[in-house]
């Protein structure tokens, strides 16, 4: 695998060297042979386009209103259901159609990539910082600390994930709802509602994802501390602090990116079902997840105004899929099982 | 073993007793209360539906009571009552004395039904769905696994690897749309929603009947539930008897002679399922909290709707009753699977 990678030798009397190839240098050549990955990176890196050019690509804003053309459609998704041909109001000007209160599908859809990228980047964010630090604590002071600490992670496995987010979510709503002007959680509802609701989302997706990296790291951190280069260190004098963050964290931070980016999917997923449900961001923003669900209550007569935004959190579900199973298989080529 | 198993089952309680205590902390945080409606009640009429339900009681006083309602077992010569704070998950008559045990309490939002109610008449319908869903991952995963492990890097592979992560891309909200339009609505082969079975249910769990009239409501949801899982399941099968298949003996079976069909069915299959087992129990109880989603878009009358509803209600019993039971269903699911491991691999011991 490495040997096609490295320069050949041109001259018989140049001195044989092999380039030194670091880590992250070969992991992105495997990565690049792997198709399935390359396409996920470019339909992302397309996506990350649209969210940041949004207002250009968009004909229009994702709040316009029209009422006149609720529902409105265009030609063509007449020609692909026909059965709406007796009450469709036809309308070319929206490439997608119209929803209830004549918004513009396309619109929406482009304005929708924005949160669920959000999510997608920032999630594994928060559940990174929150179980890297809490699980190499564990991992390093081993001992009772860690006992406790194991514990709480394993009571907070026993709570239904999905139910425990939304009596979060119920949670936050309400309480940040009308809060004293001045008070902490003014401020923080104010940050809320600029992001349109997306920031409760965040930090209910990253209280209830950060314990598998939490107990992923301790494991690593355990396993990395006895090594040689950490008992070096440790004779040597070096602070307890620097030995974690200089020495253990740069070598065990590959696998723990790699889950991450393998729980991308299940983020993306958790915002869209929590708009789904009423719980996620607020209206008007727009979301794949609200538009579904807005959409499939009117499934029979327009079904283009679920299957849109279906099909975008679908491609976009897809393209991190196939990007993590490729990082997967390019940084930890031992993690493939038994791939060749 | 049996040591083993005693310790698992009082450390599940401690794990119950914490997630019941941050489950009651957090909903009493949410501002409102039950009886907070948008026309507002009364301020006596408001204490006294208080007073009956003992919400004036101190926070701490309110959760003790509902755990020993619901922990403690009693024997009283009362007879069982309609009223909605009498009714005991268990009553069982010994003699002139009845035995009662387990009481989750009233239903806030419903003058005559109680949690246990919904217990009965909603638990087994999403119970059945989920059984459903992980017979058709189980169903479809496995031979998916198998076929791309024994066929590695050639067609089937592609075939089989592409159908998995097809499953674990496309979620459930989309899914099922698109299938109840499809199946539903544009073909009419399928009712798009309902369930076909309606309470009393054998054993308390499985429906009367299982004919087309139950099949026919049951086979959408289930399928779209269990797909994603049967995905998992599939790359799972295929990595564990991709390892197998590469262990000493195997190459031992073969260079005895066996029949490649004795080498896959007898040595590999019986080794490569065993991890297939550990992710069976949490993909189970997963897929039964999972299931309200499913409710929803297919208007099942299951234990999922109950539960969004009674969080917008302040409906405490109703709250602390579904979270509680898919709790159980949690640690239970991953006992069961400890326990059941250590019969398959028998390297394994408890101590």
């Amino acid at each position: 695998m490495t040997a096609k990678t490295q320069p050949q030798v041109k001259a018989a009397d140049q001195p044989i060297t092999v380039k030194s190839q670091n880590l992250w240098k070969e992991a992105l050549g495997r990565l690049r042979r792997n198709r399935a990955a390359v396409a996920g990176g470019i339909i992302i890196i397309l996506l990350v386009l649209t969210a940041i050019f949004a207002e250009q690509i968009a004909p229009y804003s994702y709040d316009e209103q029209s009422l006149a053309n609720a529902n409105a459609v265009p030609e063509w998704i007449v020609k692909v259901f026909p059965s709406m041909k007796p009450y469709a109001v036809i309308n070319n000007a929206y490439p997608l159609g119209a929803d209830a209160l004549g918004r513009d599908l396309f619109s929406r859809i482009v304005y929708g990539t924005r949160v669920s990228l959000a999510v997608a980047f920032i999630g594994p964010i928060i559940a990174l910082f929150i179980g890297v630090i809490y699980g190499s604590v564990s991992g390093f002071f081993s001992g009772g600390l860690d006992n406790i600490m194991m514990r709480i992670v394993d009571v907070l496995y026993a709570f239904p994930g999905l139910l425990f987010i939304i009596l979060l979510m119920a949670f936050f709503r309400t309480t940040i709802a009308h809060p004293p002007e001045g008070s902490f959680s003014y401020y923080i509802g104010q940050l809320d509602a600029k992001f349109g609701g997306l920031l409760f989302i965040m930090i209910g997706i990253g209280l209830t994802s950060w314990e598998t990296q939490a107990r992923l790291t301790r494991g690593q951190v355990l396993s990395t501390r006895e090594q040689e280069y950490i008992v070096a260190a440790r004779t040597i004098g070096v602070k307890d602090r620097h030995i974690m963050f200089r020495h253990i964290l740069p070598n065990i931070i590959g696998p723990l990116i790699v889950v991450e980016t393998l729980a991308i999917p299940a983020y993306i997923y958790t915002e869209a079902f929590l708009s789904f449900i009423g719980l996620g961001v607020n209206p008007p923003t727009p979301s794949w997840g609200s538009m579904i669900a807005t959409g499939s209550r009117a499934l029979r007569s327009y079904p283009n105004q679920a299957l849109f935004p279906a099909l975008a959190l679908a491609i976009t579900m897809f393209a991190f899929n196939f990007l993590g199973d490729g990082l997967r298989d390019a940084l930890e080529p031992r993690l493939r099982g038994a791939q060749e | 073993m049996v040591a083993y198993i005693i310790r698992r089952l009082l450390y599940m309680l401690a794990v119950l007793f914490v997630v019941s205590g941050i489950t009651f902390a957090l909903m009493h945080a949410v501002p409102g209360g039950p009886f907070d409606k948008e026309k507002k009640l009364p301020a006596e009429i408001q204490a006294n539906k208080e007073k009956y339900y003992h919400l004036d009681d101190p926070l701490y006083v309110q959760y003790f009571s509902y755990l020993s309602q619901v922990i403690v077992p009693r024997i009283t010569s009362e007879a069982p009552t309609l009223r909605t704070d009498d009714d005991y998950l268990v009553t069982v008559p010994i003699g002139i004395y009845w035995f009662k045990w387990m009481n989750f309490g009233p239903s806030y939002s419903s003058r005559s039904r109680t949690v246990n109610d919904i217990f009965r008449d909603q638990l087994p319908v999403s119970f059945q769905l989920g059984i459903l869903a992980l017979l058709i991952a189980i169903i479809i995963g496995m031979p998916l696994g198998i076929m791309s492990a024994l066929n590695h890097n050639k067609w089937p592979d592609f075939m089989g690897m592409s159908v998995a992560i097809f499953g674990v891309s496309v979620p459930t909200i989309v899914l099922a749309p698109l299938l109840v339009w499809f199946f539903g609505v544009t073909l009419k082969w399928l009712p798009p929603t309902g369930w076909g079975a309606k309470p009393p249910f054998v054993l308390g769990l499985f429906p009367r009947s299982l004919g087309w009239d139950y099949f026919k409501y049951a086979i959408l949801p289930a399928f779209v539930l269990g797909f994603g899982s049967a995905a998992i399941i599939a790359r799972l099968t295929r990595a564990s008897l991709l390892q197998v298949i590469r262990e000493d003996y195997i190459r031992t079976a073969r260079a005895k002679g066996l029949t490649e069909q004795m080498v896959i069915n007898h040595h590999a299959l019986k080794n490569g399922l065993i991890p297939i087992v550990t992710v069976i129990g949490p993909l189970f109880a997963g897929l039964v909290t999972g299931t309200f989603i499913i409710e929803l878009v297919f208007g099942i009358p299951g234990l999922g709707k109950y539960f969004v509803t009674s969080i917008s209600n302040r409906d405490y019993p109703v709250i602390m009753g579904t979270i509680l039971l898919y709790a159980v269903f949690l640690v239970a699911a991953n006992l069961v699977v400890d326990i059941v491991y250590g019969f398959l691999d028998p390297r394994i011991r408890y101590e």
